[in-house]
């Protein structure tokens, strides 16, 4: 296979998972394997470029939600089939995320949207879920050695929870070591300048940047 | 009390009170415990919430069932109680307001996503609903309040569901919407006048918005509810996005604001306004 037809299916690739059809994207995938595409090519220009669209498409209210989680249905369907060619702990990643949802809260919805668009960009993420400890942010972060924490609440009622995750970082002495990142609909910059996190980001597809900066500090 | 669909066609703009969360929260009860489950645990407080927003002027107070659905309810291991907690919570506000106003029985979103984005069929989520408001309407809600939902075919499953229980029970729908540079559409990509027309279908007797990100936005919201509905229509805004200051939370919206913006509310022809 040449250099065009290879970033033809990749293309292709890209453009069947922005339809959020994971049957083409599965077939693309196995079609790209066959053809000895690189499996990094084939996740960089293929799927995190796909992703990398819905995201900038999402953000600019072109697309909606279901959109958005059709694309990551098919982006995860993808994936499955590059996992098993890489050698075990050298998947690509660009940095090891832990997300969340706070303490006292269960509203997911954002949470997961971070997540899919922080996998859809290639970092590795340890989702914890909903109404997770302060402890269990940290102890996680250590234990994976995560650079970053990304922290969510809706509820004004569990912002404050976000808070203690930093003031444990401090007593550990382990603020600047760990980053921290939150979010939310109630959250906003003055706020997280306030509990001293290191960086808010307004909506999913812009925690990838802010992520991004982080994780090369 | 007449009928509030009457009251309503006859021109009176009614008052409905604010939130239920802040209230809680004020009241000591901390985070991170199921709010409904406090119908159970805390009934006094309840009941006092309720008096407070009747004394304020409320003409109706809404019950602390907005979680109160089996699907929601599971999170916290509650299930079991669902009835209880719907039963224990519109007896609540019963007692407290007596006849003076009308109860509101709130049922807020699942917290789940339908097929295919999610794993809820349509009928496991109708399911979900029948029971909340078969236990709200049979002890006595005199409104079902179906709010802040994002999801339009959620919406209408439940307004749906209330409406096979009881055919005669008013149906408040509510939904929380974005602002866009195309308009205001719902996360899910539903803007106002197709929210109108699917839940007015479904058998809502009045529609309108809640939650969302302050007042103003809720005057244009307003407006564009008008267009398209032909029902009655409520506004419930909150106070604005919350600034924190000295470790508090405060809604930077102050009650002379939203008196200020209640006038246009008014204008726009709101017929139910109230606080979230």
């Amino acid at each position: 296979m040449n250099q065009e037809e290879s970033m033809e299916i990749l293309g292709e690739i890209s453009k069947q998972l922005q339809l959020g059809d994971n049957e083409q994207v599965k077939e693309l995938t196995i079609k790209a394997i066959d053809a000895n595409i690189n499996p990094k090519i084939i996740l960089d220009n293929g799927l995190i470029a796909g992703m990398n669209i819905i995201g900038i498409q999402f953000r600019n209210h072109e697309i909606f939600l279901p959109e958005v989680l059709m694309a990551a249905k098919a982006m995860y369907a993808g994936l499955d089939l590059l996992k098993p060619l890489f050698i075990k702990d050298e998947i690509p990643s660009s940095g090891k995320i832990v997300i969340g949802t706070v303490k006292g809260d269960l509203h997911d919805l954002g949470k997961n949207l971070v997540g899919i668009m922080l996998k859809g960009a290639g970092f590795e993420v340890i989702d914890l879920g909903k109404d997770v400890s302060p402890e269990n942010f940290v102890d996680t972060a250590l234990k994976e050695n995560a650079k970053v924490i990304g922290m969510s609440a809706l509820l004004t009622t569990t912002m404050p929870s976000m808070k203690k995750v930093i003031d444990i970082l401090e007593t550990k002495n382990l603020k600047g070591k760990i980053k921290t990142i939150i979010g939310g609909a109630p959250i906003t910059e003055s706020y997280a300048k306030e509990i001293g996190a290191d960086s808010y980001a307004y909506d999913a597809s812009i925690s990838v940047e802010r992520v991004k900066y982080l994780m090369e500090l | 009390m007449q009928p509030i669909l009457e009251k309503l066609n006859s021109g009176k703009v009614l008052v409905a009170d604010g939130a239920m969360g802040t209230m809680l929260f004020n009241k000591g009860l901390s985070s991170g415990n199921c709010p409904e489950l406090f119908n159970l645990t805390h009934p006094q407080l309840i009941s006092e919430i309720a008096s407070e927003y009747l004394i304020a002027g409320a003409d109706i107070i809404q019950t602390n069932t907005f979680g109160g659905s089996r699907l929601k309810l599971k999170n916290y291991n509650l299930d079991i109680d669902t009835d209880r907690i719907n039963r224990i919570g519109v007896e609540l506000a019963k007692k407290a307001v007596q006849s003076s106003a009308y109860v509101s029985a709130s049922c807020g979103p699942s917290g789940e996503l339908l097929k295919p984005y999610g794993s809820i069929s349509e009928n496991e989520m109708f399911d979900n609903y029948c029971e909340q408001t078969s236990s709200l309407i049979q002890n006595g809600a005199d409104i079902i309040c179906i709010e802040t939902m994002t999801d339009l075919n959620e919406a209408v499953i439940a307004v749906k569901a209330a409406k096979t229980i009881s055919p005669s029970i008013p149906v408040i729908s509510t939904m929380t919407f974005d602002k866009t540079p195309k308009g205001f559409y719902t996360i899910m990509g539903d803007d106002i006048a197709k929210a109108c027309k699917k839940l007015i279908n479904a058998g809502a007797d009045i529609v309108g918005s809640n939650c969302g990100h302050g007042i103003e936005n809720m005057i244009e919201i307003a407006r564009e509810f008008k267009k398209h509905s032909c029902k009655p229509i409520i506004i419930q805004s909150n106070a604005g996005i919350p600034v924190y200051h000295q470790d508090n939370l405060i809604y930077p919206e102050t009650p002379e604001y939203f008196r200020e913006k209640i006038k246009s509310l008014i204008e726009v022809g709101v017929s139910i306004i109230g606080g979230c």
